[in-house]
């Protein structure tokens, strides 16, 4: 407890002075600690999900709970036309909703730092400010392949099969993860949104429709005309009628243009959002020091 | 010493702002710094000045803007207008510089309550780029340092409110930095860990780390800080050191209490001859009570009681007493202070 040891690092000591440091170092070295922070992030968002298993439980809770239900009960009762098995036409729609459900872990997590002064802390200290970001949406990535990985084990023991060639099958996994890497962006903005933790519940009111109101468990043609246009230009369609493409699995597409390039939108989407929600979303976060 | 700088630096810095200004001897320094909201003006032409290696306490009530300076000042809040510098180096210009030299630790004590101890500590070590060796090696000093060893491996979630605070300090320390804000750093802690947490500030402190404390409590500011800046409305309304302030407001005051109240007449005539200017002495026959205001402190109390004891009146309590701070905020805002106030918003 001697006063001595809080000196222990000298007053000059420049953060990682004898390392690759220092804020203003040329720009190699922005990039190298960009990049070095991200990871330290990362590091402690995935700490979260080894201390915290039960928030992967969590998570694919609800599309377990929907295998089960539109397999077991609601499938044979089910039919989508042109004699396509029902299971093996909602399996992909359930990899696509549990996707899109992803925006709101991002914002919940977001809220939470952001409530409990961590993000504050952060902004504090002489690390990349890039990183508190890159670094949420990198483990929000793994977070979401650990999730289609479990997904896929649960299809494949109930049956489901892909009949896509194995670049083609990587193909949709890729799809599936553009559309969670331009919903980081999303989830970042409404994280920074909402006015607290309390509130980020509601957003299962913004992911229930926008998960749904799709072609995951119905097709768009079978819709009332004007909640089937809805369906039928929701990105989380696009992607769920490109995996079933790249799948080999039965599309019953209802003919229409944005069904017939499924994997184009399916990469058009993402790249859009992104577009328009990656820099709302830096800016809410700059928005942070008004 | 950032001020003492280098060729290169000194090339960065513009000499009419307030760091080109800044003497060595100064930590911190605020000039006109102005925060508006949508409904409220936070700060309003503050002024501040900080020496280096004092501990200076911010004392206002809620609302007043105190959190609203430390943010700016920790480079979280750009300000709408005026200057400051933290370190040598300006907080709008060179946010990067002033983050490598500065700690923050505050209310919500924001350390991540997932992780454990150890791992918090060692995520901001490498955060300030310590590198993942002396990460280590730092988390195992300030563990020990704040009594958190035999906690270093649990989650914070089951840490205590001190055992929290202590942690939040700890990481607002790994870097040793050149000045820590602490923005109400006892705030909902009990008394034992209120302790705990001065106890660490008064090390600190005499180890040379600059402080700059916000409170709402008066007693915490007249133990810990060296000079105290009172703030209302966003403006600093007065400056000085505790006992500057206090004798703003007048100097000390003798009292004596009385076995019996038939001898207040004595009492009386005795405390008269010793007080300030020809002031006359207050009795309160209900608590057989004389009091006057007093400028020869020890001297005064020595010859009332020698007044008293000749005249054979029985005392029961006799002292001198210097005002308060409550005192001496009540004088300067209007209103009592903590407590009473408006959540603040800011």
């Amino acid at each position: 407890m001697s006063a001595g040891t809080v000196l222990h690092i000298p007053h000059d000591g420049r953060p990682g002075a004898d390392g690759p440091a220092g804020p203003d170092d040329g720009p190699a070295r922005r990039l190298y600690w960009a990049v070095a922070d991200c990871l330290t992030i990362v590091r402690r968002d995935l700490t979260h999900l080894v201390r915290q298993p039960v928030i992967i439980a969590w998570q694919l809770g609800f599309p377990v709970v929907s295998v089960v239900l539109f397999v077991y009960v609601f499938g044979s009762a089910m039919n989508v036309g042109g004699g396509v098995d029902y299971p093996t036409f909602a399996m992909p729609g359930i990899f696509a909703m549990t996707i899109s459900f992803g925006f709101m872990n991002t914002a919940v997590a977001v809220v939470v730092d952001r409530d409990r002064g961590v993000t504050d802390r952060f902004r504090s200290l002489p690390m990349a400010p890039s990183a508190v970001v890159s670094g949420r949406g990198v483990s929000d990535l793994i977070g979401a392949s650990v999730d289609l990985v479990a997904l896929a084990v649960i299809a494949v023991i109930v049956g489901w099969r892909s009949h896509g060639s194995p670049a083609a099958t990587l193909a949709a996994f890729g799809l599936l993860l553009l559309l969670r890497f331009a919903l980081i962006w999303i989830g970042v903005y409404l994280g920074l949104l909402v006015p607290g933790q309390e509130t980020a519940g509601g957003l299962y009111a913004v992911a229930m429709p926008f998960g749904m109101i799709s072609s995951v468990f119905t097709p768009p043609s079978m819709m009332p005309d004007w909640l089937g246009a809805i369906a039928l230009w929701n990105p989380v369609s696009s992607t769920a009628g490109a995996i079933r493409e790249l799948f080999g699995n039965p599309a019953t597409t209802g003919g229409s243009w944005v069904e017939q390039h499924a994997v184009l939108m399916a990469v058009l989407w993402p790249v859009a959002l992104t577009a328009v929600f990656l820099p709302l979303a830096v800016r809410r976060f700059q928005r942070l020091s008004r | 010493m950032a001020v003492s700088m280098s060729g290169t630096e000194r090339g960065t810095r513009r000499e009419t702002g307030p760091a080109g200004r800044m003497p060595p001897e100064v930590a911190v320094l605020a000039e006109g710094l102005e925060k508006r909201y949508v409904d409220k003006r936070a700060l309003d032409g503050l002024d501040l000045t900080v020496r280096r290696g004092t501990v200076h306490g911010l004392l206002g009530p809620n609302g007043a803007g105190k959190t609203t300076v430390v943010r700016i000042l920790a480079t979280l809040l750009r300000p709408d207008g005026g200057r400051a510098a933290v370190a040598g180096y300006e907080v709008t210009r060179e946010p990067e510089r002033v983050r490598a030299r500065i700690g923050l630790a505050g209310q919500y004590a924001a350390v991540d309550g997932i992780l454990t101890g150890r791992q918090n500590l060692e995520m901001f070590g490498r955060l300030f780029h310590l590198g993942a060796r002396r990460s280590r090696a730092r988390a195992t000093e300030l563990l020990e340092q704040f009594g958190l060893g035999d906690a270093a491996g649990k989650s914070v979630k089951g840490y205590s409110g001190g055992m929290r605070r202590r942690l939040d300090l700890a990481a607002s320390l790994i870097l040793a930095p050149e000045v820590l804000f602490l923005d109400e750093p006892t705030t909902g802690l009990d008394p034992r860990s209120r302790n705990e947490v001065w106890e660490a500030v008064r090390r600190l402190a005499a180890a040379g780390t600059t402080v700059l404390l916000t409170t709402q409590y008066l007693d915490e500011a007249d133990r810990l800080a060296d000079r105290i800046s009172v703030i209302e409305h966003g403006r600093t309304i007065a400056d000085g050191t505790p006992a500057a302030l206090k004798r703003q407001v007048g100097g000390e005051s003798l009292h004596v209490v009385l076995h019996d109240p038939a001898d207040l007449p004595h009492a009386v005539r005795a405390v008269a001859r010793v007080a300030a200017d020809g002031v006359r002495p207050t009795a309160d026959e209900a608590d057989r009570r004389v009091g006057a205001p007093v400028t020869t402190g020890v001297a005064a109390l020595t010859e009332v009681a020698r007044t008293l004891q000749d005249a054979g009146v029985g005392v029961e309590d006799l002292g001198l007493r210097r005002p308060t701070l409550d005192e001496v905020f009540l004088r300067l805002t209007g209103r009592p202070a903590a407590g009473t106030g408006e959540e603040a918003a800011a």
